[in-house]
Order: structure tokens, then sequence, then C-alpha cells
């Protein structure tokens, strides 16, 4: 065994999984071919409400290669209701939710018969032959319209109100009252702003494949989830759990678009277990758009009191939030996930939120990347913005006049969180630097002087966000279902090599290089020599998965204290082998010596003799194994500050984005080329919220951007160039000093991008634009017009195919 | 997404790619590229019992020289319209449009006379094919015809082909030395035009003796710019502004892409 002598943490390694994603090698869950293996096809519910009077299977049944046809009355004795795992308030309603719809659709996209067959072609062929009989009823899409209940989405509830859930700082003692704040304020704003619903685009379709034999259910799934999902699918049907064993492979992205127990999970093991056959399902795009979860979709009212010098005083936060028409994994708390975050960076001595989650006839909402966070903080960045204007102050100076200043963390906030480090200073005058944030100034005053058709305009936003999901007891007081700790095994192999057993289920993050890092260090083990295993019940036998970026910053931990633990005992074993006091044994680069003398023994030794176990001290076990569970006693707070500049054509409305620098504390940085990787493609999904991607639905609820012609989702040729730079305040919840990155770059960029094109148009007469900020939204918006008088024309498409009723 | 079930014929010449359309009747069709057509059967959107591979039908494919004008094999693909010489010389305004369809693996398969035929009002090459007066050069079972551009679109996804007729190549008249620009706006690379506008011009001292303007996605075919074109000849170069405000006469969104994107497009074709 060599040693490593350079470090490996803060090393930019190319990714370990990479060779084998990009050239085919690998086997996604739509690759798996069983013997004698059956092929699910979904026939979806092409109305968003309505009572299902008959569905006749006759001429499907018929069909060449179809083995049966099946309708939710089959299961109805079975499928239970899919689970939600937090229920945010004790009275909260929550409605069941079959897997097949039984009497009653309540979305368009929701599943009602399933096709099963000898392939995915004659399956596919079959579900135009299934012949439903649809009683509509009214349907319900607004959320202000559905908090008036004239028409019930869930008629057995009596309401369309799901839950209100509330956190007031007079209440929690975290602060005063707010509405005492609002009514002596100099200075009071009030804003509603609009989160559209979006629609999560993992690359890989969903997929599921459920093998029934051999006394066990063995599910091949493309999902964040494995660990829960083994539990929850136990739960719903009563499988024993052991008798249940879920495999993630390699998985092609999630963005919280997986993090999901899904409709076609639950019934690929309830056909795999009625036929005794293997079963596959594959999703296509369509299919995934029309039923796999959707995120966001709120309306917030926002009203902001400050003192005429720009201090701000108090934050409060009135949310509608749609649900959809059931509630699925984490759905209730998405928006909750927001709560402890519109107060950011700044001290806010007063906040209250009220969040009324509501039911609608449109598909499930559930987690997408920032999942709360991003709502957040695009409000309360909008309002710094909005505060700035209103007093004639530069939007920077304002936010540092009222940010936490870095000498004053540890700080607890209103929300009732303590943020642990950071420094907003740093971070920003790196940003300022870096996008040359005066010379900018001077030309957007000019071009505004001179009338130019191209204004410039310059948005910031000073984020911070809460990662690192998530102390166990926080989850438990918020009645979140499950733990936030996470897990590690290392495997000693007799040979030296590493064996690293994760609980998080990578799917697309690079979890296998940066393991692999963190324990080639701590260990002096080459990179190279350590494999990580993940995502396979089976193998990784505890874990709470992949969501939230907890991955590094609490599984990362349970790996190092695993380390250690391997570590304490090979020096223990070391010590007997060299017959020296323990205390004398020093430890460098993957070698034990003795101190001051030439004796050593490689890690390698110690591990053989550990595995052969010949001489091994008194009461100690053979092997090098070593397991070890992690619950942080807090959040991890990324910051930074990003800077956008963007060109506004004032003749077409188009958008383009000039410049964008995105300065980042992740903390402690394990792999900087994962990381900026991860910043980019979080700025890529954020920028897509604030110009690009709406998930649009026709009054009769249908969803209208169900292909990817008609639902834009930006590539590279959309974007700028970033720049990103980094600076570090390493994060004090845990020994790695990292503070997670998976979502930062979506948080962060959302209100830059819209508070630099209200910057460039603001002198001609526009407050507001809803998100996207589409060429004709901007257009409209500086014919002093509102978007929905003018029309909006079709996003482009495919085409002018009207793609809409394709769905398999 | 998976296609009904379909039989694929696949004829060595265009004779018999006509043959076999007559005896299969109204519900085959032929296959070009499949850029378009692909995604509708995927889609379900048509359901055709057989399809005709033409891309076997190297006669179709190719750019040939024809004395005052370009004949362009309707197989020939978008990568090589953009690399044609003839094109490049000739009508450049083809090149300029082409470059901004899709993205590199569409345009190795589509086909310039696939775009044509499909026939869809977003679809960048209907404008310039109408501004540029080509015409479609079809074979059926009565032999050959020929259909000017503004014949042959018809309405929306509707063209003059009858069903059992195939457009085998389309002749471009020579626009030698013109000045040409296409102005696009869509919202993502890979997203269509919201409007665009195909323009070329001949400018000789300073004076506009010709322009050609074609209008993208703005009704159910192209729309040719007749007053904006007849507005510019003998005009100098300063009278674009004025002339492409005759674009369209609405207030909508797309009136005003129409004027904007006009003066655009044939300011940039004059510059060069
Ligand atoms: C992702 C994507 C993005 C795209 N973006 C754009 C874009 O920005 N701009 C743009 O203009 N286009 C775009 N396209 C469409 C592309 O240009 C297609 O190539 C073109 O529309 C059709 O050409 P094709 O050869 O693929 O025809 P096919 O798809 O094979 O056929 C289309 C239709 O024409 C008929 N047909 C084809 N050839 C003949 C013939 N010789 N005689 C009779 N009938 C015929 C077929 O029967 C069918 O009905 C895009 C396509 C995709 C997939």
């Amino acid at each position: 065994m060599t040693a490593t002598a350079e470090p490996e943490v803060g090393k930019a390694r190319l990714r370990k999984e990479d060779a084998r994603l990009i050239t085919g090698q690998t086997r996604w869950t739509d690759n798996i071919q069983l013997t004698g293996m059956l092929h699910m096809a979904v026939l979806r519910s092409p109305v968003a409400h309505a009572r299902i009077r008959n569905i006749d299977c006759s001429r499907a049944t018929a069909m060449p290669g179809v083995a049966v046809v099946l309708t939710g009355e089959d299961f109805a004795a079975e499928q239970g209701s899919l689970p939600c795992a937090w229920p945010i308030t004790e009275d909260m309603k929550s409605p069941p939710a079959p897997a097949l719809a039984v009497d009653q659709v309540n979305f368009a996209g929701e599943a009602v018969a399933l096709v099963i067959a000898d392939s995915p072609y004659r399956a596919a062929d079959a579900l135009a032959e299934i012949d439903v009989d649809y009683d509509e009823l009214p349907v319900v899409l607004d959320l202000e319209e559905a908090l008036r209940d004239t028409d019930l989405v869930h008629p057995d509830l009596g309401t369309n109100k799901c839950a209100t859930w509330v956190f007031d700082s007079a209440e929690a003692g975290s602060g005063t009252n707010v509405e005492d704040e609002i009514s002596s304020a100099e200075v009071v704003i009030e804003r509603t702003f609009r989160q559209q619903r979006l629609i999560p685009s993992f690359m890989e379709p969903r997929s599921v494949v459920v093998d029934p034999s051999a006394g066990m259910f063995t599910i091949w799934s493309a999902t964040q989830i494995p660990h829960i999902l083994r539990w929850m699918l136990s739960a719903v049907t009563g499988i024993a759990e052991h008798k249940i064993r879920v495999i993630a492979p390699d998985v092609g992205g999630g963005f919280g678009g997986k993090l999901q127990v899904t409709p076609e999970e639950l019934l690929c093991l309830l056909v795999a277990r009625r036929m005794g056959r293997p079963v596959k399902w594959t999703e296509s795009r369509t299919e995934s758009m029309l039923s796999g979860h959707h995120g966001r979709d709120q309306i917030q009212k926002i009203t902001l009191s400050a003192r005429r010098d720009g201090t701000v005083t108090g934050l409060k936060v009135e949310l509608l939030a749609d649900m959809g028409a059931y509630l699925r994994l984490v759905t209730p708390g998405i928006p909750i996930l927001g709560a402890f975050m519109f107060n950011a960076i700044y001290k806010f001595p007063a906040y209250r939120f009220v969040c009324t989650n509501v039911f609608t006839n449109k598909v499930p909402t559930d987690a997408y990347r920032g999942a709360g966070r991003p709502e957040a903080t695009f409000a309360i960045e909008r309002m710094m913005d909005e505060l700035a204007v209103e007093l004639g102050m530069d939007p920077m100076k304002i936010r540092e006049m009222n940010w936490i200043k870095h000498e004053e963390f540890p700080f607890n906030t209103v929300a009732g969180l303590t943020y642990d480090s950071g420094n907003y200073e740093a971070a920003t005058a790196r940003a300022m630097e870096l996008f040359g944030y005066d010379d900018l100034r001077e030309e957007q005053a000019r071009r505004r002087a001179d009338g130019s058709a191209v204004q410039l305009g310059i948005g910031i936003s000073t984020y911070t966000e809460m990662c690192g999901l998530a102390p166990s007891r926080v989850l438990g007081a918020l009645r979140y279902g499950a733990g936030g700790w996470e897990t590690a095994s290392i495997r000693m192999l007799p040979t030296g090599k590493v064996e690293v057993i994760t609980g998080t289920s990578p799917h697309g993050q690079g979890h296998e290089t940066v393991w692999s890092q963190i324990v080639a260090d701590r260990l002096g083990v080459p990179f190279e020599d350590v494999e990580v295993l993940h995502g396979d019940t089976a193998s990784s036998h505890k874990g709470m998965d992949s969501y939230g970026s907890r991955s590094l910053a609490v599984g990362g931990t349970a790996l190092v204290h695993a380390a250690d633990k391997v570590l304490a005992k090979a020096r223990t074993l070391a010590a007997h082998m060299m017959e020296c006091d323990e205390a004398d044994v020093e430890f460098a680069s993957g070698s034990f010596s003795v101190r001051g003398t030439s004796t050593a023994r490689t890690l390698s030794d110690v591990v053989l003799a550990a595995h052969v176990a010949h001489d091994l001290p008194e009461g100690m076990e053979p092997g090098m194994d070593a397991d070890a569970t992690f619950d942080p006693d807090n959040f991890s707070f990324p910051h930074g500050t990003h800077l956008c500049a963007t060109e506004v054509d004032t003749e077409t409305g188009v958008v383009k984005i000039r410049s964008y620098v995105a300065v980042d504390d992740v903390g402690t940085v394990v792999n900087p080329l994962i990381v900026d990787g991860q910043v980019h493609g979080g700025l890529a999904q954020g920028i897509a919220q604030a110009l690009y991607e709406e998930a649009v639905h026709d009054e009769m609820g249908t969803l209208t951007t169900a292909t990817f012609a008609d639902y834009l989702v930006p590539s590279a040729a959309d974007l700028p160039a970033f720049l990103t730079a980094r600076t570090s305040t390493p994060a004090t919840s845990n020994p790695l000093g990292a503070k997670g990155v998976g979502e930062a770059g979506t948080i962060a960029s959302t209100p830059a991008v819209v508070n630099s094109v209200l910057d460039a148009v603001r002198h001609l007469g526009v407050r507001d634009i809803e998100m996207p900020l589409s060429p004709e939204r901007v257009w409209t918006a500086l014919q002093g017009r509102k978007a929905d008088d003018a029309g909006e024309v079709a996003a482009g498409g495919l085409g002018s195919i009207d793609a809409q009723g394709g769905q398999s | 997404m998976i296609p009904a079930e379909f039989r694929y014929l696949f004829p060595s010449t265009v004779d018999e790619a006509v043959r076999m359309l007559a005896d299969e009747g109204e519900d085959a069709k032929i296959i070009a590229g499949g850029q378009s057509l692909v995604p509708v059967l995927r889609m379900r959107l048509a359901a055709p019992t057989a399809l005709i591979d033409i891309g076997g039908l190297t006669e179709l494919t190719g750019v040939r020289d024809d004395g005052d004008s370009l004949l362009i094999g309707a197989m020939t693909t978008h990568y090589e319209v953009q690399r044609d010489h003839l094109i490049h010389d000739h009508a450049l305004l083809l090149k300029l449009v082409t470059d901004t369809v899709a993205d590199p693996q569409v345009r190795h398969r589509g086909t310039f006379g696939g775009s044509l035929c499909h026939a869809d009002p977003a679809g960048d090459l209907l404008a310039p094919a109408l501004a540029l007066d080509a015409v479609m050069i079809i074979a059926g079972p009565g032999g050959r015809r020929e259909v000017p551009a503004a014949e042959f679109f018809v309405d929306y996804f509707t063209t003059a082909l009858a069903p059992d007729e195939i457009l085998i190549d389309v002749r471009v008249p020579k626009y030698t030395g013109w000045g040409a620009h296409y102005e696009k706006l869509n919202r993502v690379a890979q997203a269509w035009s919201i409007v665009a506008v195909a323009a070329a011009v001949q400018v000789r001292g300073g004076t506009i003796e010709a322009a050609r303007v074609g209008l993208t996605n703005v009704g159910s075919g192209p729309v040719r710019a007749v007053d904006v074109e007849s507005a510019l000849v003998g005009q100098p170069v300063s009278a674009i502004a004025e002339a492409a405000l005759r674009a369209s006469s609405g207030d909508g969104y797309k009136d005003n892409l129409a004027r904007v994107l006009t003066g655009r497009a044939l300011t940039a074709a004059v510059a060069g």
C-alpha cells in the first residue's frame, strides 16, 4: 500500500463514476431484462376531475400478448393508500391516495388502468382499447378560488383546505410581535409573488422492475430513496420488510423528483405478486410530466416593515401552497421547509409565517431542488430590492445594513434557528469585485440616459439556506415521520482494499468519488483502493438516502466516524503487533509507527492481522470493519452572494444574461470540480425558473406543457458562462466543516435574475413581472399591460403540433 | 412513447416509391429524416399503416447547378445545406436559416424537403422558400409537375401534395451576391420560432434594387411581406425602418415582433 502524500480532500478529482456513465457501461433500471418478464403500461385519466362510471377492458384483454388488464377495483382491497410521511399539523386533512384510481380521478394523468403484456409495445397498443366512462366533475385549479370551497376536490373532506401551519416569533419567544412592528412602522411594503409550478426534469425517466421469485421481492427502481421506499412499501402492502429488497442502481438524476413512493412502484409490486412473474414499467417523458410530482406552486403575500433609514423591523409571510390532488411522501412539508428561511440573513426583530395548504385537481406537488427554500429566498430577496427602491437606497447597502455581521455568529434567528457560521461581508466583497459592480452601474446609467433599446439591469441575491437534513429531534418536532441521521460502514478487506457502504443514495452527484477521497485521506489508502457501495438495501442495510443537500454533511460525517473507529481499533492492534504502548503509536500516511523508532506496520499489515486473527489482543474481535451513524445536532447554512447582469431588449422583451457571478460559502470543499458542477447545474435550474420553465394547465386542468417542446428546459446554449468563486467558513456542526451544495445554486439564482430584469426596466414603469419572464411577458409589462390581457402565445412548442393527448 | 405498429417499406427508385404510395393507399406515409414524423408517431397523433422510407433514394440528395437556378434534392439534409457551396454562393439565405434549425443531431437527419412537406408554420424553411420564389418539383402516378411555393403551402401542416405524390426537388432561382439574414426569436435554443423573418436584399450603390421578405409563424403558413418588399425598391438603405412597419398592422405581441424583426433582418442583410 502506497501512502498518499497530497491530501485528497480539496483535490479536483475527475469523477470515478463518469467513465461508466458516459460510455454506456452501466445498467439503468430499464436495461434490466429478466426471464419471463411482463411489461406494465398505465392508462391515465385525460380529465382532471371525474367519477369513473365504468371501465370496459374486454377489447384490451383480447389484444395479442396481453396477460391481463387491471383496474382500481381489482386492487381496491390490497393497494391501501400511498404514504404521506409528513402530517404537518394534528388536524391536517389527508385524503386516501390510491395508486390506481378506484371510483374517482382527481387529476389529469392519474392512473386508472394497467395493461400487463409480454412486450412494452403490445402493452402500449392495448391501452388504446380500454374504454373508460367518465362523469366529469367541476375542476378546482386556482388556489384562492379553491379556498372558497364552492367545488371540492375531495367532497368527503368537506373542504379544499388541507392544513394551516403557523410560526410566530412572539409566540415562540424568538422575537417580537410582527403586527405591532407593522402598525408602528415608518415604511410598510406589501407584495404578492407567484411561484409557478415546475416539473423536475431528471434525465433518466422513472423505471421500476419487480422480481417476485425466490421468496423475496427484489425491486429495482430509479429512485433517490431505496431505504425509505422499502420501509414504505412494506408498510403499505403488509409484505414483511425483510422480504423486500430495493436496489437503486445508477440513477440518472432526481432533483427531488425521485424522492417519492410512486403509484407505479407500488403497482409493479402488486402486479408481480399477483402474476408471480417479474414486471417492468418505464415511463415516457410525457407520462413523467403528467404524473410524476411537480414542484413549487405557491402564492406568497409578503409584508415587510422598516424604518426610513432602511433598518428592517418586521416580516409577515402569508402563503397559499398548492398540494395538487393528493399528499405524496412529503408534500405538505415542502412549504414548511421554507418557513425558517424567509428572514434569511437579515436581523428581523419580528416574524410571522402562515402557510395554508390547498388541494386542487392537479398533479401532486412535492420536493423539487431546494424544496421550500427557493420560494423563501425569492420572496425575501425580491422584498429587499423593493425596500431599496422605496427608500431610494442602493440594494446592496440595504442588505448590508441588515445582515448578520460575521462577528455575530453563532446567531439565533427570529425563526428559531442557530446559524453556526458565515461571513456575508467576505462573500459579498469577492462577488462585487469579480462582477465589476460599479462599472456596470455606470453603464446602466448611460443606457438609461441614452434611452437605448437594450437596457441593463443588475440583480442581487445574498442568500442563505438550511441543509444537511437533519437533526432527528427537529424533524420529530416538525412531525416528520422519519429521522435525519445517516450511516456508513467500512469493510477492510484482507488485501488492504476498502469497501465503503453508505446509506445515502447518490443519483448523479458523484458520491463514489467524494467518499473515496474522504476515506483515502482518513485511512491513508490510495483513492483507487476504495469502492463505494450504495443504493441496495441488501448491502447498505440502513440509511436515509439523498435529498436536502444532506449526503456529505450528514453521511460524510458518518463515514469520518466509521474511519476513526477503524483507526482506533487498528491502533490498538498495531500496538499489540509492535509490542508497545498504544500511547506511543503514531499514525501517518497509512502507516503506524512507534514514536521515536523505525518500527512500523502499515494499515494493510494490521488489517491482515485482524483478518487472520492468529494473534489478537485479549477480547478483540477479528476483523477491522466499522459502522457509524451520525445524527447532526444542527442544520448547516451555506450562503453566498450572487450577482446577475441582464440585458433586456425593450423592443422584443428578450432577456439575455450578460454575466453571472456566484460566490458561495459551502464550508469545506472536498472536491472543487464536483462543487462547481453542483453550482452550475443549480444555477441553470434557478435561472430556468426565472426565465423559462412553467407547468401550464388549461381551464379543464389539462397540462399543456407535457413535452420538452413545450416545457422549456434551457441548455448550455441558453446560459452564460458562470463566474464562480468561493469563500469558506467551515460548518461547526460536523467534523468535515461541510455545509452542502446540492441546492444552493437553485435557491440563490432565481431572485438574482428577476431582480436584475426589474432593475433594467423599472425606470420604464414596470414594477413586477410574473415568472417565468418570457419575452412576451416582459414586452407586455413594458406596454403597461397585464400579461393576461395580451393572451400568451405558444412558447414555441413542437412546431405548431398540438402535443396534448399523446400520453404513452 | 411507443408508436402504433406499421409496415416498413424501402423503395430504391422514385417510381417505385410512387407506386408503393399508390398501392398502400391513404394511410401510407413517406418518411424522410423522421425528425417531425417520428415524434408525431410516438405521440400517436398519427398511426399510418405503412412507412415508405425514401432514405435510399440517393437521386434525391444533393444540390445541382441548373443555369439560372439551383436544384436542391428533397432528401438533402440540413447539415448538407449548411455546407453546400452552391447554396452559399447563390442562396445564402437558405444556409443562414438552416443554421438556426434545431441542433446538430437533428440537422444530420432532418431534410430540406421534409421540412417543406411537413408544412409546420413554425418551421423555419417555409418563409425563405416562399420569399425566394422556390418551385416544388413533384412526382406522382401521372408523372412530374411543378408547383410554386406560393401555391404549395396551403394551411397548417397542409401542402398541395396529393397523398400519392412525392416532393423530389426544389428549384430555387439564383440570388448571387444578395445580402441575406434570418432574424429568429425563440425562447431556448432548441425551441421553435415565436416569430422569425427571412430577408434577402440586392443593394447597389446604396440603393435597394430588390428585396425578399418572408415571415415564419405569423399565420397558418409562411407569409410574404410584399408591402415591405415593394416599399423598398429603389429606396436608400435608410428606408428600411419605415418600410419594416408594413410587416404587420396589429398591436399584439407577434405583430410587434413582425415589425421589429423585419427591420432587424433587413438591416443585417444589407450590412452583409
Ligand atoms: C428537437 C427538434 C427540434 C427541431 N427544431 C426545428 C427548428 O428549430 N426549425 C425547424 O424548421 N425545424 C425544426 N425541427 C424539424 C426538423 O427540421 C425536421 O427535419 C423537419 O421538420 C422534417 O424533415 P424530415 O426529413 O425529418 O421529415 P420527416 O419527419 O421524415 O417527414 C415530415 C413529413 O413530411 C413528409 N415528407 C417528408 N419528405 C417528403 C417528401 N420528399 N415527399 C413527400 N412527403 C414528404 C412526411 O410524410 C411527413 O409527413 C426540429 C426537430 C426536432 C426533432
